[in-house]
């Protein structure tokens, strides 16, 4: 459904996108998944005929994203990253003017925006500046949603909302992808890209690895511990003293360390940090999440 | 629990505007050297909350010493003893390091003799020796935050306020980051940061969560997953949501 | 079609709900001409003058008596000599003296043609020109009732100076000059700050995305402003002609042609800038600098192009308000038709096409 091939963008001096391919299967969740600069928003600016990349080609539903723009622009939604709805309109004159602006009514997709919409539909008089977080955005997928696009591009839709509309609205990407709309999506948040069918990993304008949330994981090449005591701060420090251990990263109340080619147990290392005074110690092996791989292939591509 | 080393004490606070509660009796102690999280959903209060302990609001009504000094009347004082780094990290962008540096140390009153002498130990420590030339706004993100931090604690606050810090950069530098504030909170710096990154609260040493302007829970991140059985504070914070809806 | 009906009433939203625009648009156009009424005194009560009679003959006589009864004029001083015209100005405390030539009544009498002299202080412009306007009434009146049935037909001539301000700046300019600056404000500058504000609050990105053409974006947001831009210029006509008596002594068709002509130019001008700004500060800036300013300086609103450096007067040649102004003025106050104003309305127009075309060119399908 979407395809792109070899795409490099630059402003200036700064390379947003060194070279990125990807394919997008019909009625497939991807998720783009990248920090804030990684070329996440140059990408999806381009596929939705917005910026034109400068070597590659990219073509949405067979059409091209740069010669055939006008035709593939009636078959995308778009919902870009910042609130991008008039405030000073209500929600209801938001639709109709989206609706209209793509030659189509409300009542005609009615069906596509149901869901999403019947949450909102109580305060369609209200201005959309006047909206909740959570509303204004599911305000935001209705427009996006109205001339029933084929495909649906979200760029970060989750960024800044809290945990509950978060996950509300996957829920409502769930059972749009369902409705057969082919979705992409981009995310900062690596613990999304669970959600998602297959994931992207983005990070400096490159592809870092394609494919299954959980393949991405079993890909993962070294045993990863977690380490914990009641110091963490010096707990850091002593384990990054090591030579034994690769790399420490703290997550949450543990941290993860990977050990150099095993060449020390985690006994001899519970022994090492138990003469540095440590106490409550705990050392145990356990599954690499996303982000844990995000790191070593971040890491990785950088050498 | 109230110590010597208590750092933050509130007692019933209120802040009304007009009809609205925008804080609703909140009470809780921060002790030093710990690294206290406030989360919350948009609109749940914790801006106005933040903006009170900062000493920029004064409240409606309860108690409230930060730092030793009292949240109604000694405003001003807590304003020089508190350090402060916002998302959008306070920096000039069109200034270079070293001016950005010096500018800091000056607004809070470091001894020029001094000033030198800790601007190299910064730029040593942040190893950013080489780009102290450079512009702020041409740095990398994880850069600028990290030059943030350590201007917001460049004059030794007992407590420093993180409003949201490290939303949307890599995972590697967002570790980076935190080892900064680890490090900080280590050397006997009370870190109170305001986030609704959840992933982010795990980080804590003690979290509260706000919801309509009260605090609905209080407690470790390990003990909070516990009590409502979920792995992660994620999980937590969209249990509590949903049992207050 | 339809699209664009409903972008349009989505402008219409805009405005209508946004108080500043609202203000900009119907607010200014009128406290400015107030303002500009309050500046010109309208009405003539007690003026102090002073006489120098050369003649002091029957006819002069009853000239200035027919001027100090006329309730507008008060004798300060009769005069007795040139030489104390300039001092008595200079004291400042009347504002008209009348100079009849010497055997004013003969050489009436003998070559149907007298001068009076009428110098004023100028300093203020528009109560100089009014007096002078009168006095010069009164005269003509005086002398179509005492020689009514003389055969040739008499002339006195009024020599009308101004003190001060020899350029002087008729009261009757500031209504195509409020006019001229308030189209370009309106017109270039909401235009160019209302496509700014979509670049600026991302809206643009959809509306690109969507199937809509650049010229329907362009289109939609121009027709509102062309419209209220009509509506101002009617408004300012209309306040012009019943609180400050300007006429509209030409084809009033014509005049609103003109009025159209200036509004497209003005916002092919909006777009020209919204397609170089990216922030609505800098659409701003840009209109006050580029707009405003050199349109209150240099068209000859306020000051006469005739006076400025030469290089100001070449330069003043690329100001839209200039020929509008010129226009209006030939068509309000002289009351000519299309023949006479054929330049001006093809120098605006050829300007109009110019911008569009750049506009259009500039005008990005895509962000960049």
């Amino acid at each position: 459904m979407i395809s792109a091939e070899n795409i490099e963008k630059s402003y200036g001096e700064v390379k947003a996108l060194r070279g990125v391919s990807l394919e997008v299967k019909e009625g497939e969740l991807f998720g783009l998944i990248g920090p804030d600069g990684a070329g996440k928003t140059s990408l999806i600016r381009i596929l939705v005929t917005l910026l034109k990349p400068d070597k590659g080609s990219a073509t949405v539903n067979q059409l091209d994203v740069v010669d055939d723009f006008r035709k593939l622009r009636k078959q995308i939604g778009y919902m870009p990253g910042r609130f991008s709805l008039y405030p000073d309109l209500s929600v209801e004159e938001n639709m109709t003017f989206f609706a209209t602006v793509f030659g189509t009514t409300i009542e005609e997709n009615y069906h596509l925006v149901k869901d999403i919409y019947q949450q909102i539909e109580p305060f369609k008089e209200r201005l959309a500046g006047r909206l909740s977080g959570g509303m204004k955005q599911k305000l935001a997928l209705s427009c996006a949603l109205i001339h029933a696009p084929k495909v649906l591009v979200l760029d970060e839709p989750t960024t800044g909302v809290d945990a509950v509309s978060r996950k509300e609205f996957w829920e409502m990407l769930k059972r749009l992808q369902k409705m057969g709309i082919t979705i992409l999506v981009s995310t900062p948040y690596m613990d999304e890209a669970n959600l998602c069918d297959r994931v992207a990993l983005i990070q400096d304008g490159n592809i870092l690895t394609i494919n299954t949330p959980e393949r991405v994981t079993q890909n993962h090449e070294s045993i990863l511990w977690a380490v914990r005591s009641d110091n963490m701060y010096l707990c850091i420090r002593d384990l990054r003293k090591h030579p034994g251990v690769k790399t420490v990263f703290g997550f949450g109340e543990f941290l993860h360390i990977t050990l150099r080619d095993n060449t020390i147990s985690p006994t001899a290392l519970e022994k090492y940090l138990k003469e540095r005074c440590h106490t409550n110690i705990a050392i145990n092996p356990i599954e690499p999440g996303i982000e844990d791989v995000f790191m070593d292939l971040m890491q990785k591509h950088d050498n | 629990m109230e110590n010597e080393n208590t750092v933050i004490r509130v007692r019933d606070l209120v802040k009304k505007f007009g009809q609205f509660v925008a804080d609703d009796h909140l009470s809780f102690d921060v002790y030093k050297g710990e690294i206290f999280g406030f989360l919350g959903a948009n609109g749940a209060g914790k801006t106005t909350a933040i903006r009170m302990l900062c000493g920029l609001l004064e409240p409606t009504s309860g108690e409230l010493t930060v730092a030793g000094l009292d949240g109604f009347k000694q405003r001003e004082a807590i304003k020089r003893r508190i350090g402060y780094m916002s998302q959008k990290f306070s920096l000039y962008e069109d200034l270079t390091v070293n001016e950005n540096i010096r500018l800091f140390a000056g607004i809070y009153g470091i001894p020029t003799h001094i000033r030198k002498e800790k601007t190299e130990e910064l730029l040593e420590k942040l190893e950013l020796g080489s780009a102290r030339k450079k512009l702020v706004r041409d740095l990398p993100l994880g850069w600028k935050q990290k030059l943030a931090f350590s201007l917001a604690i460049i004059h030794d606050p007992s407590i420093v306020f993180l409003d949201e810090p490290s939303g949307g950069v890599d995972p590697v530098t967002r570790r980076r980051f935190w080892d900064l504030i680890y490090e900080a909170a280590h050397e006997g710096i009370t870190v109170f940061v305001t986030t609704h990154y959840m992933d982010e609260a795990e980080y804590c040493h003690r979290v509260a969560i706000m919801s309509a302007g009260k605090i609905v829970a209080l407690d470790t991140p390990k003990a909070l997953k516990k009590e409502w059985d979920a792995t992660s504070m994620d999980g937590v914070f969209l249990k509590l949501a949903r049992s207050n809806e | 079609m339809k699209q664009l009906r409903g972008f349009i009433r989505k402008e219409f939203h805009h405005i209508f709900r946004d108080s500043r625009t609202m203000l900009i648009l119907f607010g200014i156009p009128i406290i400015q001409l107030l303002l500009f009424g309050y500046v010109i005194t309208t009405e003539i009560k007690d003026a102090r003058i002073a006489i120098l009679d050369k003649s002091h003959d029957e006819v002069t006589r009853e000239i200035t008596h027919k001027l100090l009864s006329s309730g507008y004029f008060r004798l300060d001083a009769m005069l007795d000599n040139e030489g104390q015209i300039d001092n008595i100005f200079r004291q400042g405390n009347i504002k008209e003296v009348v100079v009849f030539e010497q055997n004013f009544g003969k050489k009436l009498e003998r070559d149907g043609k007298a001068d009076v002299q009428v110098i004023t202080d100028a300093s203020d412009p528009n109560t100089a020109q009014l007096l002078s306007n009168y006095t010069n009434a009164i005269v003509q009146d005086y002398l179509q009732k005492k020689f009514v049935n003389y055969k040739i037909p008499l002339e006195i001539k009024p020599q009308v100076r101004m003190l001060f301000n020899e350029s002087l700046m008729g009261a009757f300019t500031y209504v195509p000059g409020t006019m001229a600056l308030i189209l370009i404000l309106i017109s270039a500058m909401m235009t160019s700050i209302t496509i700014v504000r979509e670049k600026e609050m991302g809206t643009m990105e959809i509306l690109l995305v969507s199937p809509l053409k650049s010229h329907h974006i362009i289109i939609g947001k121009v027709a509102p402003y062309l419209i209220l831009s009509i509506l101002n210029a009617l408004i300012i006509i209309g306040m012009g002609y019943l609180i400050f008596g300007v006429p509209v002594r030409g084809s009033f068709i014509l005049l609103m042609f003109v009025v159209i002509v200036y509004i497209l130019l003005a916002l092919s001008l909006g777009i020209l800038i919204s397609t170089i700004s990216d922030s609505q500060v800098k659409a701003m800036f840009v209109s006050v600098m580029i707009l405003m300013l050199p349109t209150i300086l240099l068209s000859g609103f306020i000051y006469p192009i005739d006076n400025m450096p030469v290089a100001l007067q070449v330069f003043s040649n690329i100001m839209p308000a200039r020929w509008f102004i010129e226009a209006v003025k030939a068509v309000m106050l002289k009351g000519v038709g299309t023949g006479y104003i054929w330049k001006q309305i093809l120098i605006m127009t050829g300007m109009t096409i110019l911008f569009l075309g750049i506009s259009v060119k500039k005008f990005k399908l895509r962000l960049e």
